[in-house]
């Protein structure tokens, strides 16, 4: 049985080292109600990059802040809530080893319209990847090398401001 | 105190939480940085370049001119890479 389909809560985030099912988040936020008019899913997956020497990425180990991780987030959805009139926002991060192709973040918005739903989703992941407590580490042929923050991914949070 | 450590931060100190006595001179983050980086080498090395070394006081982040009164858990950890 799937843990998303007793949560009645439309808003609240979630780490786990389990995958997670996007469809089944999307339809419990939205079962029995019939105000949202539109949901947005989103999706990261561990992608197989290649590094400058060419290697291939084995693995991600993702480390997090137990405790702070959800409460990051979750002052993330308040801020959001503040922004746009949502009915419904979910975040389930995923934690441990991962391979390319599989799935580490989900964001789920829903609200009357589909811009606030967009907007929303895509706030949620610029300020999760600079201020939520996750670090990545690479798996790369033997060796492990924890992966840099970018500058681009705090433009991309700073333009909210 | 207690003091946690994530990633890289935690790889070169050699543990993921330590509890340690400050002395009275340690006011703020960037004192206690500075302080933990005299201890030994581990320390050291871990808090060798502080600009890229990011906090937090109970689970909220800081910048380094927080004031540590009150603070039950402080944590050291690198710019985060999730998502």
């Amino acid at each position: 049985m799937s843990a998303a389909l007793s949560l009645a809560d439309p808003f609240g985030v979630r780490v786990q080292a389990e995958p997670f099912d996007a469809a089944a988040e999307a339809a419990a936020m939205t079962r029995g109600r019939v105000d949202v008019g539109a949901v947005v899913t989103f999706a990261g997956l561990c992608r197989a990059d290649l590094a400058a020497d060419g290697t291939a990425l084995t693995a991600l180990t993702l480390e997090h802040y137990p405790g702070m991780a959800e409460e990051e987030m979750g002052r993330l959805i308040a801020e959001a809530r503040q922004r746009w009139p949502l009915l419904g926002a979910r975040i389930v991060h995923r934690h441990g080893r991962l391979v390319p192709g599989d799935p580490i973040v989900l964001v789920v918005t829903a609200s009357p319209h589909r811009g606030a739903a967009f907007a929303a989703a895509e706030f949620l992941m610029d300020w999760l990847k600079t201020s939520a407590p996750f670090w990545k580490k690479e798996d790369r042929a033997g060796s492990g090398d924890w992966v840099e923050a970018k500058s681009t991914d705090d433009a991309a949070a700073e333009r909210w401001k | 105190m207690k003091i946690l450590y994530f990633a890289w931060l935690r790889e070169r100190v050699g543990v993921a939480e330590e509890d340690i006595q400050l002395p009275p001179e340690v006011a703020t983050v960037s004192d206690l940085a500075h302080w933990l980086a005299t201890r030994d080498a581990a320390h050291a090395h871990a808090f060798s370049n502080p600009a890229v070394v990011r906090a937090a006081i109970d689970r909220r982040h800081v910048k380094g001119d927080a004031a540590l009164a009150g603070a039950r858990e402080i944590a050291f950890f690198p710019p985060m890479t999730g998502g």
